[in-house]
């Protein structure tokens, strides 16, 4: 284990990169951004960032996370500083690959600890929980160019309703496997007849047809079977007409009590959902970004009952072929007592909406000072650049 | 009683000619909605089977405010459980406490047998974990189980009631506080109290005063416990000052609940409330808590509706919400609060937005939401005051579809209109998850969301779709083009009309109703 390293140096060093060596406005002007895929995996409960992405390389970290450490024993281990919770074999192989990359010590604007605002402003992008109504992901749709063809860009939740950073003027579609037994193909035909003269049933109908239509012979009955949902979210993006823009949520990461155990299962079910969608995105996979968010980091010391609580900054995870990957993007705060937020949890030193601003601009080839504005309105913090190799 | 209803006038049915004219244009492809169709649809939870729509729309609505029954039969008979909070927790924490045992110690046994000879098995982690359930005592774990049928049997009884009501708007009205005053069983402990929370702190208030609903919804055990005042416990408490010295135990204030009151049940965001204000009706909320948690049990006072009051546990003390001060009274300083923040502009101005969004559409007409707003005012807070304004108000019967129907709502109208009865507990709950909307299972506090584009998606309608021809193959399907006129009167649209008549079987022709334009919107 490294104990040597202190925060100077990592700053420093190219273990890490600080925030403000990607501040830099540089433009990546993809020559087919309209072909672009990007998917945001939202993973609801608040996953421990410090479980992720383990900073060995923090003095104070044996002393605050010794009961979990065994687990990192042979992690691999990320520019040297830190190691990769081990349930990420596939994760890590991409990240060996330079095809994927952390950023930690990130946070949103939420500095309380309630899910559903964290969740509220993880999703619309405002300042204030409830305060703004449609999704920063929406909006994100509403700016992005028009494919090859000329038509809409597709936006699709893995999901049966759209969830909240989703919705909003962009028209999106919602797919998710049900229990529920097949409509005939007869009547579904009288349906859309029905709906052919009304506007707004008529458009909905049309979206689920379509994507009923990607989903193929999906006979997945939920999406609990992680890998098999990543394979379908891939069988709805990959193809020239499917959507460019896919939203999938993974829950359970409220891990109260008994975090190792909890832990484990939940990142293996990450793992394998994105492990999965790579594989299956094949060719498109070039194209494509993964990005990887949770609400809020958990407490930096564990509770009583092996689990940690409620905190602040945690890790984002970014996967994709045009990625700059290989690297983990933090300035550092540490763990010891003094450098805590609030004398809890890690201190936020990223802002969460500069990295998503940034990397969806990247990838799509936009502006990321104008796309800033609009997904993420009255930030400070600029947008943050250099995901996406140029 | 339905025949209350037919026997008025046919006095509202023709609309101003304005209305006329722009049923006329709207004929074709959207409806052009009549004043009964209104008071079925937009009020109701539309046309029960084997009922005629009314002839006098305004006077059937009205007389559904005399003739609720805030205690129906199918409630009498359900089992009072607002004293089993606490019970219910303590069994859950118990339950992990001894899972945790077990697996440590497991987990114990198997480093030990590793260290040895022999090859790890990668199949084991799963069956342990099935045997740390497993090895829970079975009173324990039947206990458990029992919770979540309550809850179950709690959201079909709710929806069972709604299909057979006879005053429908007043159903309605008791789901749209239920929700303003969401509970969510995803809470420990909450199984056998969000349902009761609606039936015991809801349903007895929806005509009454509104801060007496506040004081009933918000001190309910279900309450308390899903935004965690039941722990909440005052700094400068006695209880406090005595726990100091042990490090373990409560730690003292929480203000979830307190944020929430006047966020989103009193003054709304932006209503003009501090932090300051949140910490202090915090502590004024201090010494509210559940029955039956072992370390306050011996303190606590019974209070109305199943809630605990421990004064050792109470914040002591003066306390200034919103620049008045309240003197300390114990449990009575918690409830004068509530009683200002009931009365205050901001909560008359909040309530009669969501009021006004929920029965005239997503931007409600501004004239109304003003007209609500002084009702409430002028009343002090008269909930069936606010109803009868909301009747008489012109925007209420604006023609047209105003809104598009969320799954619950939609379910009910076609459960009323089919006449299915009973699907079962299990079915009715796992129903209304694949639709999007069980009840007391909203992702927020803030409840489910009332605007169309929470439910009008793509996935979403084709779930309605592949449930109505599951529905329709199962009922018995008859004369479906006279009950659609009946169900939508004046108002079905010609497109509706022709699809119907055109369908292959009588089956199909019902399945298109439950899921024409009609069904969608009110």
């Amino acid at each position: 284990m490294l104990h040597s390293l202190d925060r100077r140096r990592l700053l420093g060093g190219s273990l890490a990169l600080g925030a403000a060596s990607f501040a830099l406005p540089r433009m990546v002007f993809a020559r087919a951004a309209g072909d672009r895929n990007l998917l945001l995996v939202v993973l609801r409960g608040a996953a421990d960032g410090l479980a992720m992405l383990a900073p060995l390389g923090d003095p104070a970290y044996e002393q605050v996370r010794g009961f979990g450490l065994p687990d990192y024993e042979s992690a691999p281990k990320a520019g040297g500083f830190f190691a990769i919770h081990p349930a990420f074999q596939q994760v890590a192989a991409a990240y060996a690959e330079n095809q994927a990359l952390f950023v930690h010590a990130t946070a949103t604007a939420y500095r309380e600890r309630s899910h559903f605002d964290g969740q509220n402003l993880l999703e619309t992008g405002g300042t204030k929980p409830y305060a703004q109504r449609d999704g920063w992901l929406n909006r994100l749709v509403g700016m992005m160019p028009v494919d090859g063809s000329g038509a809409a860009p597709k936006a699709l939740a893995i999901a049966p309703t759209v969830p909240l950073a989703l919705r909003g003027e962009a028209p999106v579609s919602s797919y998710a496997p049900s229990s529920l037994p097949q409509a005939s193909d007869a009547f579904m035909e009288r349906v859309s007849l029905l709906y052919a003269e009304d506007a707004q049933l008529g458009q909905l109908w049309q979206r689920a047809l379509e994507t009923r239509e990607m989903a193929g012979g999906d006979n997945l009955r939920n999406l609990r079977d992680a890998r098999a949902a990543g394979e379908l979210a891939a069988s709805l993006m990959r193809e020239r007409g499917g959507a460019r823009i896919g939203m999938i949520e993974l829950s359970g990461w409220d891990s109260h009590a008994n975090q190792r155990n909890a832990f484990n299962r939940q990142a293996g079910q990450l793992d394998a959902l994105l492990g999965a969608y790579r594989a299956a995105m094949g060719p498109a996979w070039a194209s494509t970004l993964v990005l990887a968010v949770t609400e809020f980091g958990r407490t930096v010391r564990y509770n009583g009952t092996g689990g940690t609580d409620h905190g602040t900054a945690g890790a984002a995870l970014a996967m994709g072929g045009a990625l700059r990957g290989g690297r983990v993007i933090a300035d550092w705060p540490g763990l010891k007592d003094g450098e805590l937020y609030e004398g809890r949890d890690l201190r936020p030193t990223i802002a969460l909406e500069s990295v998503l601003a940034g990397a969806s601009a990247e990838h799509f080839g936009l502006d990321p000072e104008h796309t800033m504005a609009r997904l993420f309105p009255d930030r400070r913090a600029p947008a943050m650049t250099g995901f996406v190799a140029g | 009683m339905p025949a209350t209803i037919r026997d008025a006038p046919q006095r509202d049915i023709a609309g101003p000619a304005s209305h006329d004219r722009a049923q006329q244009e709207n004929r074709k492809t959207s409806m052009a909605t009549s004043q009964p169709h209104i008071a079925l649809n937009r009020f109701g939870y539309g046309l029960r089977r084997g009922e005629s729509p009314p002839d006098d729309a305004r006077r059937a609505l009205l007389r559904q405010l005399d003739a609720y029954d805030p205690r129906p039969a199918a409630l009498a008979a359900r089992a009072d459980t607002s004293g089993e909070a606490g019970e219910l927790l303590q069994l859950i924490r118990s339950q992990r406490r001894q899972r945790q045992d077990y697996l440590k110690r497991m987990e114990r046994e198997t480093e030990a047998a590793m260290a040895g000879p022999g090859m790890a098995d990668p199949g084991m982690s799963r069956s342990r974990r099935q045997a740390g359930r497993d090895a829970l005592p079975p009173e324990l774990r039947r206990a458990f189980v029992a919770g979540f049928d309550v809850f179950r049997e709690d959201v079909q009884l709710r929806t069972d009631i709604a299909v057979a009501s006879e005053t429908p708007m007043v159903e309605r009205l008791v789901h749209f506080w239920s929700n303003h005053f969401s509970v969510s069983v995803g809470k420990a402990g909450t199984a056998h109290q969000v349902g009761n929370h609606e039936f015991g702190a809801i349903r007895p208030h929806v005509l009454g005063r509104f801060s007496d609903m506040l004081k009933a919804a918000v001190l309910h055990p279900a309450m308390l416990l899903y935004l965690d005042q039941f722990q909440s416990i005052g700094p400068s408490s006695r209880f406090m000052m005595r726990r100091r010295k042990s490090a373990r135990g409560p730690r003292g204030l929480n203000e979830n609940l307190a944020r929430e009151v006047l966020e989103l049940h009193t003054l709304g965001v932006g209503g003009g409330y501090s932090q300051t204000d949140v910490a202090e009706l915090a502590r004024a909320l201090t010494g509210w808590t559940i029955p039956g948690l072992p370390r306050t049990e011996r303190f606590a006072e019974p209070q109305p509706g199943g809630a605990a009051f421990v004064a050792v546990a109470h914040e002591p003390g003066d306390r200034s919400v919103l620049g008045r001060t309240y003197r300390d009274g114990g449990a009575r300083q918690a409830l004068d609060i509530l009683d200002d923040l009931a009365a205050h502009p901001s909560t008359a101005r909040f309530i009669a937005t969501k009021l006004a969004r929920h029965f005239a559409g997503d931007d409600p007409p501004q004239g109304l939401v003003r007209r609500l707003e002084q009702d409430f005012l002028a009343t002090e807070g008269d909930l069936a005051s606010l109803v009868r304004a909301l009747i008489d108000a012109p925007e209420s019967w604006a023609t047209g579809p105003v809104k598009y129907r969320a799954p619950f709502e939609w379910l009910v109208s076609v459960l009323r209109l089919t006449g299915v009865e009973g699907l079962g507990a299990r079915r009715t709950v796992g129903v209304l998850k694949e639709i999007g909307q069980v009840p007391w299972q909203a992702p927020s506090p803030a409840g489910y969301d009332d605007r169309a584009g929470s439910w009008a998606g793509p996935d979403a309608l084709f779930r309605r779709v592949e449930l109505a021809e599951r529905i329709a193959r199962n009922v018995p399907a008859g004369d479906v083009a006279a009950r659609a006129e009946a169900a939508f009167p004046g108002t079905l649209s010609e497109t509706t009309r022709t699809w119907l008549d055109r369908a292959e079987s009588g089956t199909q022709a019902l399945g298109l109703l439950l899921v024409s334009p009609e069904m969608m919107r009110r």
